[in-house]
């Protein structure tokens, strides 16, 4: 299998502080690797840097194909509110003829199962439909690499899981390589073919994990299934998840500093 | 029907008081309506040469002013509030031309044009030019991050970042500064007929008033607030259609 993405010694400063330090892998053609790491430990950096919009400070991306997209978290800021949801999804499509863009746009609607909501507005909406939109905006596009940012942070617990098996259903029909940022550990281990491990801030890569479970997945069956379970403790216990941080352990300390300086005096 | 009735028994109640008043006191100064809307109809319905010769000069100048002003107020506005570079050097000097009264310019534009249309114009376009600058300015400036990063990544051609993009997002605070422009576009009209020219509606009013004939001068002061009363109102329907695009609250809610 050829690499979609080849990601060598990238890394980000900002000042001085550093906020991805060196993280070399890649992404196979019609993969869906999730990157997950704890909060604030420079996901976003590493997904504006892939797609182009932060220069690296140092390191190299290398895309094999000319395209792009990027699913936002926030999806009622990226989608235009003066375009109808069929301008949505043809925004990307300018350079083609107009009979084509509605075509293409028209099908990825369908692969959404938005068919029929074309020419609303997406603030009319709701949230999880509004993100489906720019899904749909994306695939239109035929990126060759489809990058999501927290895809489904910000929509209800139900709307996500729809959402996670959407996304599934979609890039396996239309065999489209993928790379998730998330934090959510759950999310990582059932949507992913291999999750990266990144540590907290300069983040750096912990550990490249494939997942060990069939490409068809169920919300209530996978979840269960022993694997899952089994590698979603791995990635909790690489994440250091449940046990201090050393910033806490430091404020504890000086804590206790201060309070037998306050006794003593 | 009701509505209509609310928003206008005010004004028509008031106008029934003037009437009364007008009638009761008899002073030439303040003539009651119905002597003004008959001067009216005489002076440019029955003489339909002085409407084509004044009135109407002073629309076109008016609206081509504004027209001129609010072209290059929004397409400086977007190419300085998306430049921080061009908004730092330009700032101090736009706040400064800005606090220039413009009545103050007329006699410049009166020496630089020698009176007549184009020291009018210059007159209306420097006035009004400033509200729709800095609004378009600021509306360029609240394309919001999540939007330019989207453009980014599709790489969309420069025309429809500019046409797609930052003036629609900038458009409910441009149509804000058109608005508060056109209203600022009658007042300059006037001043700017005041001097230097014998025709416009402006200059008609000065005639008026020398010649002591306070009812034709009220006439003109009428004429002009129907004017500015039309002219808003058809700017506010246009923004209604234009910006029809907008999330109203209650939908919001469902969202």
């Amino acid at each position: 299998m050829s690499n979609m993405l080849e990601v060598a010694d990238l890394g980000h400063t900002y000042g001085d502080h550093e906020a991805i330090g060196g993280l070399t892998f890649t992404v196979r053609a019609g993969e869906l690797v999730c990157v997950v790491g704890p909060s604030g430990c420079g996901k976003s950096t590493l997904l504006r840097t892939i797609s182009g919009l932060v220069a690296p400070s140092r390191g190299d991306v290398s895309l094999n194909g000319s395209h792009l997209a990027v699913v936002f978290q926030d999806y009622s800021r990226s989608l235009f509110p003066w375009l109808s949801v069929q301008g949505n999804v043809e925004f990307p499509l300018r350079g083609l003829p107009r009979a084509e863009r509605r075509a293409r746009a028209a099908e990825a609607l369908e692969w959404v199962g938005l068919g029929a909501a074309a020419r609303k507005r997406p603030w009319q909406l709701s949230g999880g439909m509004q993100q489906r939109v720019a899904i749909a905006r994306a695939l239109a596009y035929r990126p060759s690499l489809l990058l999501m940012d927290e895809p489904f942070a910000s929509v209800d617990a139900q709307t996500r899981f729809e959402l996670e098996d959407l996304l599934l259903r979609v890039r396996r029909e239309h065999d489209t390589t993928v790379l998730v940022v998330t934090h959510d550990i759950d999310e990582s281990v059932y949507l992913g073919d291999r999750i990266l491990v990144l540590s907290g801030s300069p983040a750096r890569l912990v550990a490249d994990l494939e997942v060990p479970l069939p490409a068809e997945r169920n919300q209530v069956t996978t979840r269960t299934d022993e694997g899952f379970v089994a590698l979603r403790s791995k990635v909790a216990r690489l994440l250091n998840v449940g046990k201090p941080s050393m910033d806490m352990e430091k404020w504890a300390a000086a804590e206790r500093e201060s309070l037998s300086e306050t006794v003593s005096s | 029907m009701t509505k209509f009735l609310q928003r206008w028994t005010v004004f028509a109640g008031l106008v029934v008081v003037w009437q009364v008043l007008g009638w009761l006191a008899d002073d030439p100064f303040f003539p009651p309506p119905s002597l003004i809307v008959s001067a009216a109809w005489e002076w440019w319905v029955l003489e339909p040469s002085n409407f084509f010769d004044h009135v109407v000069p002073s629309v076109e100048r008016l609206l081509g002013g504004w027209a001129i002003a609010s072209l290059i107020g929004v397409s400086l506005g977007l190419a300085l509030g998306r430049s921080d570079r061009a908004m730092e050097y330009a700032g101090p000097l736009l706040v400064f031309l800005r606090s220039i009264p413009p009545p103050a310019l007329v006699p410049v534009f009166l020496l630089l044009f020698r009176g007549g249309t184009s020291m009018q114009l210059a007159t209306i376009v420097f006035g009004v030019i400033w509200p729709v600058l800095l609004n378009s300015v600021d509306g360029a400036r609240s394309v919001d991050v999540t939007k330019v990063d989207t453009s980014a990544v599709f790489q969309i051609p420069r025309w429809q970042w500019v046409l797609g993009v930052v003036l629609p997002a900038a458009s409910p605070k441009i149509f804000a500064g058109l608005r508060v422009s056109l209203s600022l576009s009658l007042v300059l009209m006037v001043i700017s007929e005041l001097v230097g020219t014998d025709n416009g509606i402006g200059s008609q009013l000065m005639q008026a008033q020398r010649e002591f004939d306070y009812t034709r001068m009220w006439a003109g002061i009428v004429l002009l607030g129907v004017l500015g009363y039309g002219l808003n109102t058809a700017l506010l329907a246009v923004e209604r259609r234009v910006l029809a695009w907008q999330p109203r609250s209650r939908d919001e809610q469902h969202a």
